[in-house]
């Protein structure tokens, strides 16, 4: 009777240690939306959204957030665009080309690719990309393309391990029945490998904009950080996280607010990007 | 496509993501080790030695903290989820919902939240407590998916054998169940404790970045990899950017190669 | 004399009905075998005797399974303590993943017991009973896994008769090993008898008949004949019976 009261005794101690994660969940929700909501009520949502204009220290202020929005946005394809076929193509080799030798020093580095600090990454763009740019482009250097590259190798480990997970659960099957009709290797798995394992790789995707969308203090220290729309990729750029960081140490009142609010908007793409993921996931379960 | 085009194609990618890599690590450290000097080492931060030693000790104090708040209830949270909860019970479900979420939710969207709730809400201040409480909840979904892929691991039939000699959930648990997914959980704290290393955005504005060690938990200070970040932001001193780089990356190669070792003595003990 | 007495028993997992209306006696010091096609239902019968079937989610029961006169489905009934009375060994020779010696002290450990030189003695006894004492006696700090599959079982047979019980439940405790470790286990088996009241499901009908003293025969989730096994193998009353021993189906 004894063991049985512990026993369920520790059962509420696991519940409630499980519901700790709806509570931060609940609690995020409250003081970033509770702070950020109320300001576009009252800036107006399409003021907020589609404003051309970031001046929070004119007067009147202006908070308009689409040079940041459209920043975000382009520097995360732009990211995609370099890093999914490399990438992909990356999970490719670490399936189904490398040795097994070769594997056993290659996969430890994916993952310390992944594991790198951020701010590491983003200090050898600003000490090697960024020279390069401006030696290429002129100007600082501190553009969109410096930018996409960083991001591009960023989201690198997050595509390939997905990817290659998603490789490696095809069935061998697959593969051997196009080998037996004659198909090379290669031609097996472009053609039926990698088709079959297209959710899982679609997963990492999502995944990697997650990351690029998300990431901060990198882009920080090599974008430029001007708030306004670019309109070449070798122009300077801000992007939502970056505005957050940029100004949360000074900003007050209104502005903060704004600030918070733009970090609602960014809470939005994660969202619907991890919505999306969770929805082919779903798919994949029930496949 | 000819064979050989898409092989071509292949091994260029390969080539291309670890020769970044080799070439980032490599630059860093052949930048960053000649100035790697005992200065740099000095128990006390000064404007002239740029000390990195109580960023360094800060990390160690952050990552502590952190994993000792962040374990019990991530591996709990897995405990709850495997071992007690009806699977497509709905609580169930939210809780898998929360976890994802938590996952995805990028740095500085914590780094806000910890400022809104913990510094200002909570009137913490700039502290190492705020710090480690918004780790905390950044690391969680790490160490609960960990958890629960480790516990999923374990041969359902251990669980039947020891509950077929009249023992209870909590001791098949914490007897039989945990010491064979142990190797799997530790592995998945390890890389939690490398994720804080590694972050900036959540932590430049719950802890500030005081150069002091932190002489309580309400105390500001600056983690290495902040330390570095406020260092190359403000362009004064690249060569002791580039050698807390160095450590930096050392850091997190002990960290990943430790994670490695005991992950792949899970999959010997499960196969085995 | 009965030992176990399974009376209008139904078991449901959700809604299909796994056993239906089964009423059986085990009878003490014999060994009892369930027999049957894959999915008759002879594992669920043997797993609702140590109450396994309680992990199984969405699982209903109804009538009594009475040990001793004391219904095991009781309120009151303290699970924990009525596995230590019915042991079970499973299919998969499944040793926990620590050496032979805790192995076989997990469960007396369980129960409470601490002293050093008990769980000593009753490592060694059960070992002995379980016949693989010979084998293991000099290394028994080694990893229960690093033992072959046959002395594995054995390990969890040894380890099933430390914690005492009075009923052994064996779910088809040959099936993954060869012939050898097989006969093995079945001489063992036989010899435990004298002490233990047994119940074996088996698919393997020669072994039901060389072992067993009485033997039920299942289908669809029913119990199609129960009798003596010599006269289950040699004069079956029932058509299906004699079908399935005959090999014509199943």
């Amino acid at each position: 009777m004894k063991i049985k009261k512990l026993d369920s005794f520790m059962q509420g101690v696991f519940l409630i240690s499980a519901l700790i994660s709806v509570m931060a969940i609940i609690l995020i929700g409250i003081f970033v939306f509770g702070g950020g909501i109320p300001f576009i009520a009252e800036y107006g949502l399409s003021n907020f959204l589609l404003g051309e204009k970031w001046t929070p220290s004119n007067t009147p202020a202006a908070f308009g957030i689409l040079p940041m929005i459209i920043g975000s946005v382009t520097v995360t394809l732009g990211a995609i665009v370099i890093g999914v076929p490399v990438g992909v193509l990356t999970a490719v080799f670490m399936a189904e080309f490398c040795p097994t030798k070769l594997y056993k020093v290659l996969k430890p580095a994916v993952n310390l690719m992944a594991a790198i600090p951020s701010i590491v990454y983003g200090f050898f763009a600003l000490q090697l990309i960024v020279p390069f740019m401006r030696r290429l482009f002129g100007g600082t250097g501190m553009n969109m393309l410096t930018v996409i590259l960083l991001l591009g190798i960023m989201i690198l480990p997050t595509i390939i391990g997905m990817s290659e997970s998603a490789i490696r659960a095809v069935p061998k099957s697959y593969y051997s029945g196009s080998l037996a009709l004659g198909a090379s290797h290669e031609r097996s798995i472009m053609k039926v490998s990698l088709p079959a394992a297209k959710s899982g790789v679609l997963s990492s995707v999502i995944l990697g904009i997650g990351r690029a969308i998300g990431e901060t203090m990198a882009v920080v220290l090599v974008a430029g950080n001007q708030p306004r729309i670019p309109d070449s990729l070798t122009q300077g750029v801000r992007t939502l996280t970056t505005n957050i960081v940029l100004e949360m140490s000074y900003a007050t009142g209104q502005h903060r607010e704004a600030l918070i609010a733009t970090a609602v908007v960014l809470f939005g793409f994660i969202l619907v990007i991890n919505g999306i993921f969770l929805l082919i996931k779903r798919k994949e379960a029930i496949r | 496509m000819s064979r050989n085009y898409i092989k071509g194609l292949v091994y260029f990618s390969a080539l291309i993501t670890f020769g970044s890599l080799f070439f980032i690590i490599s630059f860093i450290l052949i930048k960053g080790l000649p100035h790697l000097t005992p200065a740099l080492f000095s128990f006390h931060y000064t404007t002239t030695n740029v000390s990195l030693l109580p960023a360094l000790l800060t990390t160690f104090m952050v990552v502590g903290l952190t994993l000792i708040i962040a374990t019990p209830i991530g591996v709990f949270t897995g405990f709850y989820l495997i071992e007690y909860a009806e699977k497509n019970n709905k609580g169930v479900e939210l809780i898998r919902i929360a976890t994802d979420t938590l996952a995805a939710i990028p740095s500085i969207v914590y780094g806000l939240f910890g400022m809104l709730f913990f510094v200002t809400f909570l009137r913490f201040q700039y502290s190492l407590l705020a710090g480690v409480l918004t780790a905390v909840i950044m690391v969680l979904p790490l160490i609960i998916r960990a958890t629960e892929e480790s516990l999923l691991s374990v041969k359902d039939s251990l669980r039947q054998a020891s509950f077929s000699l009249g023992a209870g959930k909590l001791r098949t648990i914490f007897k039989i169940v945990l010491p064979v997914a142990m190797p799997g959980i530790l592995s998945g704290v390890i890389l939690a404790s490398g994720r804080v290393v590694g972050e900036t955005a959540a932590l430049m504005y719950t802890m500030g970045t005081s150069t002091n060690l932190p002489d309580s938990l309400f105390s500001s200070g600056r983690t290495l990899a902040l330390h570095m970040y406020v260092l190359s932001s403000e362009g004064q001193h690249v060569n002791e950017s580039y050698a807390t780089g160095v450590v930096l990356i050392l850091t997190v190669l002990i960290i990943n190669a430790l994670s490695t070792y005991l992950s792949s003595r899970l999959t010997k003990e499960t196969t085995k | 004399m009965s030992k176990v007495t399974i009376k209008e028993l139904n078991l449901f997992y959700g809604k299909f009905q796994a056993l239906h209306n089964i009423n059986l006696p085990i009878l003490k010091n014999e060994i009892t075998a369930f027999i049957g096609p894959s999915g008759c239902g002879k594992s669920t019968l043997i797993k609702s005797l140590n109450r396994m079937n309680d992990l199984v989610e969405g699982c209903t029961i109804s009538g009594e399974v009475k040990m001793d006169d004391e219904n095991i489905y009781a309120k009151e009934c303290n699970i924990n303590l009525l596995r230590k009375r019915v042991g079970m060994v499973f299919q998969q020779p499944n040793p926990f993943p620590m050496s032979i010696y805790d192995n076989i002290a997990y469960g007396p450990r369980t129960h409470g017991i601490k002293n050093k030189q008990i769980v000593d003695e009753l490592v060694e006894k059960s070992l002995r009973k379980a016949a693989i004492w010979e084998e293991v006696k000099d290394d028994l700090k080694k990893n229960a896994l690093s033992l072959s599959g046959g002395q594995q079982q054995r390990i969890c047979i040894a380890r099933a008769l430390a914690v005492d019980p009075e009923v052994l439940l064996m779910d088809e405790p040959t099936s993954a090993l060869d012939p050898i470790s097989t006969a093995k286990i079945e001489e063992l088996v036989i010899g435990l008898k004298k002490d233990y009241t047994l119940v074996i499901v088996t698919h393997n009908m020669q072994q039901a008949s060389r072992i067993s003293d009485k033997t039920a025969f299942f289908l669809n989730g029913k119990i199609i004949e129960y009798d003596e096994t010599r006269k289950i193998f040699t004069n079956p009353k029932k058509q299906e019976t004699e079908d399935y021993i005959s090999g014509r189906f199943g």
